[in-house]
């Protein structure tokens, strides 16, 4: 993945304010990548950026080879679904939608024949096997984090986006969370882009970004 | 796996989670209240048709001077209806000595195919259905055939060769409606014995009729194939033809029914409206996820489109099904209590409402649907990222456009859903500009209060867009059930006044100048009361604005109008219960000697305006007089109305016969019989059977709106339901971030109340002006009743829609009260 001088522009009382200012970066097949920063300092602005659910100001993505800046928001889709997938700090799974009905959903977004058998592997995987037939109001805050890492991950997507994954849950639980996400990725030979603050979760990447105002202050190696 | 597939699972999902089960019940009672009320009134249509029918002895009639061609009936009896032919004539019945003008019907065996006859042995008994016609050689005779000849069961009489026996007394004859103006006492007898009597030769004058009954759509496909088809001289009447008062009458009913039928759907239309939005803003979440998780704007469109097709046709079935059987109940019940079989209803009222059902969904579902297509993805990074086009007040005209399409197009009466319509618009467009206005001005005043008073106003500040919505769908709702309970009491209440208990009953005519007062002096001395005496004189209409009128211009109904010679009156006061709608009443003023006042469905009919001159010939003579007024008839009053009536200056030189109308009570026949033993001459003309007729489709009408109220009552409670959880999730949040906060449970209770009663306060209002306007301008201009409007409809409207609103309010959010707020505040997110 590759962007090059990306900039997200508001207008706020007559006043533009750019959240993303002028970002360039690039993230290898394989590695795992981190980025950081204080609250506002436009870190989940740039990760929808960079998965082509938001546009740019200016500046350009380009994602397996396909340059998102110049698709429609249908071809982005598209790339989406080939490419991606995704974590949130409010795991967003569907609440009228069973553990397993929310992992298969994007299998049968793309037809798969086997979306009920891979989904349930998965969920065994993260081991929520016994209840895959529970709603999300069923599920404790860690438990709807591993179904949605199981949604993530069912796909098989080259890169992995994470927001915040650990955001809305204790320290223990977002640990076990974060060591079944690494343990996944590895497994999977997926990227892995994450935006987090906590530091020591962006230990464990390969490299650190820094954001502060938008823009990328500072490149940390592992 | 295809999109279809693909949707039709997610809806299965969506569906066992409860998600839809609002939405869908919201449709499915929708469409059984207007399945059960189409239906419903279908069949109270067809029953008040048929009652109405028996005053005919048919449904259908063929009325000629001649012999009607064999052919007619011989299709009928193909088609397969029941058809027989009836003859009537004039002849001079005798006994002894005695001898009288008597009007003779010789019918077929079945006669009559509607109503019954009633026959007695004497006049103290009220008769009963006999099992046949007069047997040969019999005949049966009227109160005034036995009165005059002063017969008894078993006498002879005389018609012209031979002698009959007279078997009964005849106490009820359908056919006596189609000869309510003949004159004479009534004799029945076998067709097959008119010949030996030698009456009927070549050249004589004699009314044939062909009597026709059978299913209605046949009836209805039958009379579109013979009235082509008939020889000039033959009229086909069904009963709205011949007499006007059930034409009246009929058209009224249906006008209630229908009105009723249309505040269910406006009622079920809210609550589709408002259980669709809420629908809508559920699912941009997860067309949110759809769209991140790579499916493109069209293909979250056909999805979601599956599924609300889905939901649509699945609770469209259900409701039709409920429907079906609701009417069938209800069809039981009101027919064991009125004493009448309804006619089965047709399917295809049921489908039509499943199928209205289904517009309705797509209606109000489709434009929101096109909304979600695009909800940015970004929203699943970001919850309150809304839609660009939100729910725009765009896309539901699309959707209000669309059912006042399917409204009008269902709608038996063109100019009742357009008055319905109009009056839903207005209420609609006032009480959103209204509602917006008030926010401003509480927005000026809020600054006193207790802290639940400030927080019940902020409450609805906050989101005012869901307020002025909340208000809107709630008056419309609210509306609708004031409306029909206006048209439940005071309209129907207007209708019945017009024909009371005593409504005159009997009709007496050709009553010479010189017998008026001795007339009027007996009907006091037994009656106690003196009708009035309407003068009339025979006219035939020979030419308008100097033009002469040529019956071959006109269709059916008008030809036969001027065909014939009208009864025209004279008078200087308006009767009392005639209306001018355009024009003034010729007042005693020389400026209006010359004048006529027509009456303004004639006037219609014939193409007469204001200001037309009209010539009139009265036993040769013509006058020629311009018209200075249109008037209003109570044609279903039963008093004395004319279609003309003319200034004194212009008519009280011809010579005149006078007409009155009085209430006879039961067992004071013996009047009748004195009157036309002092007065020969005077006609009795009999019309109980046509008021009680009238009466009892007045009763009929008024249970069939109570119960439809029944359901519109039920159709509002899911309205208020509806209009209440609309902003359940905000109110969640609300309560638990509140009471995180430390506000007790009576405090939250509080704020909740102030804001459920402005909201319903401000509803009950806008119901009750929208409720009085509609209401008066139905009564005016549909219903043609007097109704000057009622004060209670505001307190009513003001105080049902705060105590509903507050209760309801209240009720349907107490779970919100119990919710622990952490765990209220964990299912938001």
């Amino acid at each position: 993945m590759e962007a090059v001088g990306l900039v997200k522009q508001v207008t706020s009382d007559g006043h533009a304010l750019n959240i993303v200012d002028n970002v360039s970066l690039t993230v290898f097949p394989g590695e795992s990548v981190a980025i950081v920063g204080v609250s506002g300092s436009g870190k989940s602005t740039l990760l929808g950026l960079l998965a082509g659910l938001d546009t740019p100001s200016a500046g350009r993505v380009c994602l397996d080879g396909d340059d998102l800046s110049s698709m429609s928001e249908d071809g982005r889709a598209a790339v989406r679904a080939r490419v991606l997938g995704f974590v949130f700090q409010s795991f967003q799974l569907l609440p009228a939608y069973t553990a397993i009905e929310n992992v298969m959903l994007p299998l049968e977004l793309v037809r798969r024949a086997d979306a009920r058998d891979a989904a349930r592997e998965l969920l065994d995987r993260v081991g929520l096997g016994q209840r895959i037939n529970h709603y999300p109001k069923q599920l404790s805050g860690g438990e709807q984090q591993r179904v949605a890492l199981a949604r993530a991950f069912v796909t098989r997507p080259k890169l992995l986006l994470a927001d915040e994954p650990t955001g809305n849950l204790d320290s223990a639980t977002g640990a076990n969370i974060v060591e079944l996400m690494f343990e996944l990725n590895r497994e999977r030979g997926a990227t892995l882009l994450l935006v987090t603050h906590d530091e020591a979760i962006s230990r464990r990447c390969e490299r650190t970004l820094r954001l502060a105002a938008g823009r990328l202050v500072d490149e940390a190696l592992a | 796996m295809s999109d279809l597939v693909l949707g039709a699972r997610l809806l299965l999902r969506i569906l066992r989670a409860g998600e839809l089960n609002l939405l869908a019940m919201a449709l499915a009672l929708a469409v059984a209240a207007m399945a059960t009320v189409a239906l419903f009134t279908d069949r109270t249509r067809l029953a008040l048709e048929q009652e109405a029918n028996r005053l005919l002895g048919a449904d259908l009639v063929f009325t000629s001077s001649r012999e009607i061609d064999a052919t007619f009936e011989q299709d009928a009896r193909a088609r397969g209806l029941s058809a027989l032919g009836t003859l009537s004539f004039r002849s001079m019945a005798s006994r002894g000595d005695t001898t009288l003008l008597a009007e003779i019907t010789a019918v077929e065996p079945g006669y009559p195919l509607r109503g019954t006859t009633r026959i007695a042995t004497n006049r103290s008994q009220q008769g009963e259905a006999p099992r046949a016609i007069p047997a040969p050689g019999t005949l049966w005779g009227d109160e005034r055939l036995f009165g005059q000849l002063g017969l008894q069961t078993g006498d002879e009489i005389r018609l012209g060769n031979r002698s009959f026996r007279v078997a009964a007394l005849l106490t009820q004859d359908p056919s006596l409606t189609l000869s309510i103006f003949g004159m004479g006492p009534r004799i029945i007898l076998r067709e097959d014995d008119v010949e030996s009597t030698g009456l009927l030769g070549p050249g004589s004058r004699a009314v044939h009729r062909l009597l026709v009954a059978g299913e209605r759509t046949k009836v209805e496909a039958y009379r579109a194939w013979a009235v082509p088809r008939v020889q000039s001289g033959v009229r086909v009447e069904g009963v709205r033809d011949a007499r006007p008062e059930i034409r009246n009458a009929l058209e009224r009913s249906e006008r209630f029914m229908s009105l009723a039928a249309l505040t269910a759907v406006a009622l079920a239309t809210v609550a589709v409206m408002l259980t669709a939005r809420r629908f809508q803003q559920r699912q941009q979440d997860v067309c949110a996820m759809l769209r991140c998780l790579g499916a493109g704007q069209w293909r979250v469109f056909r999805l979601q489109l599956v599924q609300l097709v889905g939901v649509g046709v699945v609770a469209s079935l259900i409701g039709a099904v409920g429907g079906y059987a609701g009417q069938a109940v209800l069809g039981e019940w009101l027919g064991s209590m009125v004493g009448i079989v309804l006619p089965q209803p047709g399917v295809a009222a049921a489908l039509r409402a499943a199928a209205l059902g289904l517009v309705l969904m797509l209606s109000f579902g489709l434009p929101p649907l096109f909304a979600l297509r695009s909800v940015p993805a970004l929203r699943v990074l970001r919850g309150d990222v809304v839609t660009a086009s939100k729910s725009g007040a765009g896309a539901y005209l699309v959707g209000i456009a669309c059912v006042a399409g399917l409204v009008l197009w269902h709608a038996s009466d063109m100019r009742l859903a357009v008055y319905v319509l109009l009056g839903c618009l207005a209420t609609l467009a006032c009480a959103a500009a209204l509602t917006w206005l008030c926010l401003r001005l509480l927005n000026a005043t809020s600054a006193g209060g207790g802290v639940s008073w400030r927080y019940g106003i902020a409450s609805l500040r906050r989101r005012p867009l869901g307020t002025v919505w909340q208000v809107v769908a709630l008056s419309l709702g609210l509306a609708a059930v004031l409306t029909l309970t206006l048209i439940r009491s005071d309209l129907l209440d207007a209708w019945q006044g017009n024909l009371p208990a005593d409504a005159p009953n009997r009709f007496l005519i050709n009553i010479q100048p010189d017998q008026v007062e001795s007339v009027r002096g007996m009907l006091h001395a037994r009656l106690g009361s003196t009708p009035d005496f309407y003068p009339m004189v025979r006219a035939r209409l020979v030419a308008i604005n100097g033009a002469a009128v040529d019956p071959r211009q006109y269709e059916d109904r008008a030809r036969r109008l001027v065909e014939r010679e009208f009864n025209v009156s004279w008078a200087s006061m308006l009767p009392g219960h005639n209306r001018i709608t355009a024009g003034t009443w010729h007042a005693s003023s020389t400026a209006m000697s010359n004048s006529l006042s027509v009456e303004d469905g004639i006037a219609r009919t014939l193409g007469i305006k204001l200001g037309d001159r009209l010539t009139y010939d009265v036993a040769g003579e013509r006058f020629e007089a311009p018209v200075t007024s249109l008037r209003k008839v109570e044609w279903d009053s039963f008093r004395v109305n004319f279609f003309v009536i003319g200034s004194s200056a212009l008519l009280d030189k011809y010579p005149a016969t006078y007409i009155t109308s009085f209430h006879l009570p039961p067992r004071a026949g013996e009047l009748l019989n004195e009157l036309v033993a002092h007065f020969p001459t005077v006609v009795v003309i009999d019309v109980a059977s046509l008021v009680s007729q009238v009466q009892s489709m007045i009763a009929q009408v008024s249970r069939a709106v109570t119960f439809i109220f029944v359901f519109t009552i039920a159709a509002g409670i899911l309205v208020l339901y509806a209009g209440i959880v609309a902003t359940h999730d905000e109110r969640m949040r609300e309560v638990a971030i509140m009471r995180t906060l430390g506000a007790n449970r009576t405090q939250v209770l509080q704020a909740y109340t102030t804001e459920f009663a402005i909201v319903g306060a401000l509803a009950g209002l806008f119901a009750a002006a929208a409720a009085s306007a509609l209401g008066f301008a139905l009564a005016r201009n549909l219903l043609g009743l007097p109704y000057a409007g009622d004060p209670w409809v505001w307190l009513l409207g003001i105080v049902v829609g705060v105590i509903a609103v507050c209760s309801a309010g209240i009720f349907f959010t107490r779970g919100v009260l119990a919710t622990p707020p952490l765990t209220s505040l964990r299912q938001l997110t």
